[in-house]
């Protein structure tokens, strides 16, 4: 247990109620430590949520306050919010990023469940070898290839100017996810799997039946970084989509929004802010699931 | 079923179905584009005549006679060493504060986590607004308490910096796993380097360092390479910072100011949607991927633990 004030006991103490000079110092030296600690922290924390806390003031300012560089607003301009959605384009901009995130996000889930399991829990020649090389698509640059990638997409599919070519190769396996995801297929016990197959299940059966059920943190995990990895993807729309602003993302939109409202520092932040809202509600519901997959990814590594 | 599974030729097959969606990515998506780098870095290439064969030509364009190569390789390679560091640093200790907190730990940890998830463009705008120098609060609260503020993305010698900067505030994931890492050191070895009497910095350096290394090695791989494709933040921030209206498909010089946030992927955007030279953007793609692997491979020699959990 903790305590909140610094004059409440702590737990040991209360049990062992030791007098003397050494015992007080060693309490001395516990609450110094525990100020010490908390004040850095608070410290930190607010170096951390100020970025926030300005970025919110300055899109409630008037044009005018924005560009004075007071901190707080004389009066609150809540119609900044309105006016930036009515932006031509803006909620196009939602539509993009919605369908790219999530036809992006449901591609990858269901691609990467089988080959995760695969390279999990088969056993065939080459595996080490599949997972070296699963690693290393990781590791490249996706300017490495983009240039070739482009000429396909453009020339032979006549695709350029809309978001598929991001889209459509999700659907084959994203090296980043399968790799989670056998990460956290590894830790479900082989009994289960064997004892479904003892019950006359298929391999494909067993893997929807009992895996993907048993597997849910670790899929909902690589479901949200495929989400917020295609809502922040800023380099792909714009090898893609740049030509043709209808099929711009909030991502891509956003920066040729500050571009066009030069001195408008107040909408921008609105705008900035509403670009940011999504990922940041989704992380309030999702909280477990983000702090489990990124400890998998390293820890368990 | 029984029979399937007793079948080798059938288990075999079982298994490619399973893996064909990947088999079937990596080498469309991953294979072939590879290889076709290759190609075109021998390739005169504009992206509407076909391409004709030059040798070594687009490889000695870039490194002796391309005016960016050089800036570009070293903001880049600038970036790799300091942004790594700094992040590793930065996110160790804060790894090491949030375990030693003991009053409102799930207020912290989600103060310091929440800014990894802003989208990087609306980071990013978002601090070329606060590191404005003329009306930007960081300057103001700066005046305030008598420090005239630096001119952050607007000085050459402060722009890299100022990136470094932004992708602190982005830490919140080197700091879970940090964290994380940290919660797995069995307690025992603390409880006896206590009996040892040892001191903070001993029971740091003998106890909980060499428990974490594999840890600090996956953290400054993954860096490198991230650090390789480094683009929207330096690209967003040099055009938002300078000021300039740049509608779609204007051409500007990248890496305002002078260059300084020029890195080898905006380059490579330059090179090959902008100047059409296809031949220059793939020998230049090849550089990034050649340093990225040779770092990545320098540090998975000596243990990384990215394959410790095979089976």
């Amino acid at each position: 247990m903790t305590t909140t004030t610094l004059t409440a006991p702590t737990a040991p103490e209360r049990t062992a109620p030791a007098r003397g000079p050494a015992a007080a110092r060693a309490r001395r030296k516990r609450v110094l430590h525990w100020i010490a600690v908390h004040s850095v922290a608070i410290g930190v924390a607010l170096l951390f949520v100020l970025p926030f806390v300005f970025v919110f003031l300055t899109s409630v300012m008037s044009d005018s306050q924005a560009m004075s560089g007071d901190l707080w607003p004389d009066s609150w301009h809540w119609s900044n919010y309105r006016e930036v959605f009515e932006t031509p384009g803006f909620l196009d901009w939602w539509r993009n990023s919605l369908m790219y995130a999530g036809l992006g996000t449901l591609f990858t889930v269901c691609s990467a469940i089988p080959v995760a399991y695969a390279l999990a829990k088969f056993r065939f020649r080459g595996r080490r070898t599949a997972m070296l090389l699963v690693i290393s698509t990781m590791m490249l640059p996706p300017q490495v290839i983009v240039i070739p990638m482009y000429l396909v997409w453009a020339q032979q599919f006549h695709l350029s100017g809309t978001l598929w070519p991001l889209i459509i190769p999700m659907a084959f396996g994203d090296a980043y996810s399968i790799f989670l995801l056998r990460q956290f297929l590894l830790t479900i016990p082989k009994e289960y799997i064997e004892s479904a197959k003892v019950d006359g299940c298929g391999e494909f059966r067993t893997m929807i039946k009992i895996v993907v059920p048993m597997a849910k943190p670790g899929i909902t995990a690589i479901a949200l970084f495929q989400f917020f990895y295609c809502w922040n993807d800023y380099f792909g729309p714009q090898i893609y989509a740049a030509q043709n602003p209808g099929a711009w993302t909030l991502s891509y939109g956003l920066e040729s929004f500050k571009s066009a409202h030069a001195v408008n520092w107040n909408m921008t932040m609105a705008a900035t802010l509403l670009v940011m809202a999504p990922v940041i509600l989704v992380f309030f519901f999702a909280q477990k699931a983000f702090v489990e997959g990124v400890t998998l990814t390293g820890v368990k590594g | 079923m029984a029979l399937s599974l007793s079948n080798p030729a059938r288990r075999r097959l079982r298994t490619l179905g399973f893996l064909s969606p990947w088999l079937v990515g990596f080498s469309v998506f991953f294979a072939y584009p590879l290889i076709a780098t290759v190609y075109f870095s021998f390739m005169h290439y504009n992206q509407i005549k076909e391409p004709t064969f030059v040798g070594l030509r687009n490889w000695k364009y870039v490194f002796d006679q391309m005016p960016l190569f050089g800036p570009a390789l070293w903001n880049t390679l600038w970036l790799v060493v300091i942004m790594v560091a700094v992040r590793v640093v930065f996110g160790l200790s804060l790894g090491l504060l949030i375990t030693k907190i003991k009053t409102g730990a799930g207020f912290f940890r989600t103060a310091f986590y929440l800014p990894y998830l802003a989208p990087p463009v609306a980071a990013t705008v978002a601090f070329v607004f606060l590191l404005n120098p003329g009306t930007g609060p960081v300057n103001e609260i700066l005046d305030a308490v008598g420090i005239s503020g630096p001119n952050w993305f607007n000085d050459p010698d402060t722009a890299k910096p100022s990136l470094v900067l932004l992708s602190l505030w982005g830490i919140g994931d080197l700091m879970v796993i940090f964290m994380a890492s940290l919660l797995d050191v069995p307690k025992e070895q603390y409880e006896a380097a206590d009996l040892d009497g040892a001191g903070a910095w001993a029971k740091f350096r003998y106890v909980t360092w060499p428990a974490i290394t594999p840890i600090v090695m996956f953290a400054v791989v993954t860096g490198v390479v991230q650090t390789m494709q480094y683009y929207t933040q330096a690209l967003v921030a040099g055009k938002v910072a300078s000021g300039v209206n740049i509608g779609p498909g204007s051409v500007i010089q990248p890496g305002y100011p002078d260059h300084s946030t020029l890195t080898v992927p905006q380059l490579v955007y330059q090179m090959g949607f902008q100047n059409f030279n296809t031949g220059a953007a793939c020998v230049l793609s090849l550089v990034l991927f050649a340093i990225a692997m040779a770092v990545t491979l320098l540090l998975m020699r000596k243990r990384s633990g990215l394959l410790s959990a095979e089976d």
